[in-house]
């Protein structure tokens, strides 16, 4: 069966100074449909590089992608916002929603871009989605007027809007505090065991205790890649798996 | 995305930042305020001009003895010997196919003088026709008959300006004798007053009296020279047939072999309205520069604000991007956010144009015109303007990397 994701031999360099700097270094990962997978490493080693490849918000400098079966790593930038549009969903460390916006107005976004439901529908499925984030009753709110945790609510709301199968996510809960972090991740976990995709990047070991799937890189490689076939982790493993990993 | 929503989009953005919209627009609009307030005026000065032009004279068309060329000493226009009344008289004759009516001219500046009261003042002689001619109305008393031109009858009308330098406001000068030169002339009539003409002489500072009288009580001339004659023809359109016939009549009048000049020449007011017209369009030329001057500085106003903001908003179109916004539909945005900014100064800019040029007309009682089109033109401009000066920051805004605007700090 083919891979949702299957990156081969990836690259990506950064030319800057005299040295030029490997952040990926031949990568090669697959994710299958359905998979919740944390993606591990220290500061630098090129966690973030990798997703925002994944999630088409950058290209590589070499290597391949197929995305659903299909090569998405030479596309054209027009080519590119319809994949984000339509199969990706995303979410930051920091947000970023529109500021001075409510937070329906966001989370209608990327079907405003799409324009695949009427206003009504649209209204409908985004006040849904704020529900099922357990936003109901803070539609109208700005961002300004939202804790950290429901901003980040706001924003899986919105990337959930087209119905992609994958959602990124880097460092979710980096912004957060412990409460917000379970509740966090909660959601992702509910969403991963409703069928959605999930790729996330985190460096601390009890956010990543809840996906199923650890890879750990280190200067641009993938250095460990375990599949969770014992089960779930709990925090002390997953350290354990670390560092073991980079020792 | 469709362009309605993106244009929602647009507005949306601007009305977050309602003040920074304003001050971009700000420079446009009065932009568009001078332009339209310049052509108002222009147009207006144009119109009143061209009016006094007509008021001049009815299809006039004006023949003027030539100025001698002999000898060192040339003298001014009408100063010529060359032309007489009775010139005057064949045309009318001759030519009634074309002309409606003539009057020969005589000038002479006299003396007046009524009781104690003095004047100093110009007597025209002139003929009957002159009324029709030349706009005139007689508003107490009558003009003079073509019988009294015949027989040189010392009468005269006289202009508004005349009579109150030599009547009391309540005597009625009609009946009254006045002295012009020592010779008593009786007043018959006061002509309706014209005001000052285009070159601030006033028109009503005159006495007409027949030409006959005049030649013959106050220039005692042995020669029958008129200073020039009016003509007003039947319709303009044969304008130029009209000038050939006059000239060859007086040529053949004059005796004049096919080897020399013309010793007169004609003038029409459609020589002067060509000058004016040529006058405004130099002022129009110069409008258009001054136009294009300030919407330049206008636009570049809002490529300055659509520049800034789409640096301010960088993060804005990395999250846009990273939800499915394509490159086309950023231009777009920021592009509909220029022409709505320019637009939106522009109109109003209309409307405080069309406010400010009505008041500047009642202020300085010049009269404005404000054609629709300009106004049409003004907000259509100006929408060009929006899109001219805001395609270079959208477009830039468009061929940003997602991820390099989400991690712009
Ligand atoms: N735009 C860029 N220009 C130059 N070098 C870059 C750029 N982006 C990333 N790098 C380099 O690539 C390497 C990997 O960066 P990346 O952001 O992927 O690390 P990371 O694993 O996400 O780290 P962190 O945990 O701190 O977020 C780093 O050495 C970084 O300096
Ligand atoms: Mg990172």
């Amino acid at each position: 069966m083919a891979h949702l994701i299957e990156i081969r031999d990836m690259y990506k360099i950064y030319a800057i100074g005299d040295e030029p700097v490997h952040a990926l270094d031949g990568v090669s990962l697959t994710v299958d449909d359905g998979e919740f997978v944390a993606i591990m490493g220290s500061s630098g080693s090129g966690k973030s590089t990798m997703l925002n490849i994944l999630g088409c918000l950058d290209v590589p400098t070499k290597g391949s992608y197929l995305l659903d079966g299909i090569e998405v790593a030479r596309r054209t930038p027009t080519e590119l916002a319809h994949i984000r549009n339509r199969k990706l969903g995303f979410v930051f460390q920091n947000f970023n929603l529109l500021p001075r916006t409510s937070a329906l107005e966001n989370v209608e976004l990327p079907d405003l871009y799409r324009g695949r439901l009427n206003v009504r529908e649209r209204r409908r499925r985004a006040m849904e989605l704020l529900a099922r984030v357990g936003l109901r009753g803070r539609e109208r709110h700005t961002p300004a007027q939202l804790s950290g945790g429901q901003q980040q609510r706001v924003a899986i709301a919105r990337a959930l809007m087209n119905n992609p199968p994958v959602v990124f996510a880097d460092e979710p809960t980096g912004n957060l505090d412990t409460k917000s972090s379970i509740e966090i991740m909660n959601l992702f976990t509910e969403l991963s065991n409703e069928g959605i995709t999930i790729v996330m990047v985190t460096h601390e070991d009890d956010i990543a205790a809840y996906a199923k799937r650890h890879v750990v890189m280190r200067d641009g490689r993938v250095m460990r890649d375990d599949r969770g076939e014992g089960g779930r982790k709990t925090t002390e493993q997953v350290s354990q798996l670390v560092k073991e990993a980079l020792a | 995305m469709n362009l309605l929503t993106i244009f929602k989009v647009a507005l949306k953005s601007l009305g977050r930042n309602p003040v920074r919209s304003f001050l971009s627009c700000l420079g446009i609009g009065i932009g568009i305020v001078a332009v339209i307030l310049a052509m108002a005026i222009g147009q207006g000065a144009k119109t009143m001009m061209v009016k006094e032009i007509s008021s001049m004279g009815n299809n006039l068309v004006m023949v003027f003895p030539e100025r001698r060329r002999t000898g060192a000493v040339s003298g001014g226009m009408g100063q010529g010997q060359t032309m007489t009344a009775k010139d005057a008289e064949a045309i009318k004759k001759e030519l009634a196919h074309l002309v409606q009516g003539v009057s020969p001219q005589v000038r002479t500046s006299v003396q007046m003088m009524y009781g104690a009261k003095n004047w100093a003042g110009n007597v025209q002689g002139v003929s009957t026709d002159v009324l029709m001619i030349s706009n005139w109305t007689v508003t107490d008393g009558r003009f003079f008959t073509a019988d009294e031109e015949r027989a040189c009858a010392r009468v005269c009308a006289i202009g508004t300006t005349v009579r109150a330098n030599l009547f009391a406001d309540d005597e009625n000068p009609v009946g009254k004798t006045i002295r012009l030169k020592n010779m008593t002339f009786r007043v018959i009539g006061v002509l309706g007053s014209k005001g000052a003409n285009n070159w601030g002489q006033d028109q009503d500072d005159v006495v007409m009296a027949p030409y006959t009288s005049v030649q013959r009580y106050l220039q005692r001339s042995k020669f029958q020279n008129i200073n020039m004659m009016n003509l007003s023809l039947i319709t303009m359109d044969d304008l130029e047939e009209a000038r050939r016939e006059v000239t060859s009549l007086l040529r053949q009048r004059h005796h004049l072999a096919d080897y020399q000049d013309n010793d007169f020449e004609t003038r029409d007011t459609t020589e002067i309205m060509n000058t004016i017209g040529s006058v405004t369009g130099i002022v129009g030329v110069l409008l258009l520069i001054f136009s294009v001057i300030t919407l330049i500085v206008g636009g570049i106003g809002i490529m300055n604000i659509m520049l800034v903001s789409v640096t301010e908003r960088i993060k804005e179109i990395g999250l846009r991007m990273s939800i499915g916004a394509t490159p086309l539909s950023i231009l777009t945005q920021f592009c509909l956010e220029a022409i709505v900014l320019a637009t939106v100064g522009g109109a109003a800019g209309v409307a405080v144009g069309i406010g400010a040029s009505y008041a500047v007309g009642a202020l300085a009682g010049w009269p404005v015109l404000v054609e629709v089109s300009s106004a049409v033109y003004a907000f259509l401009i100006s929408s060009v303007v929006g899109l001219f000066f805001g395609f270079y920051p959208a477009y830039r805004a468009s061929k940003l990397n997602p991820i390099d605007c989400l991690r712009y700090e």
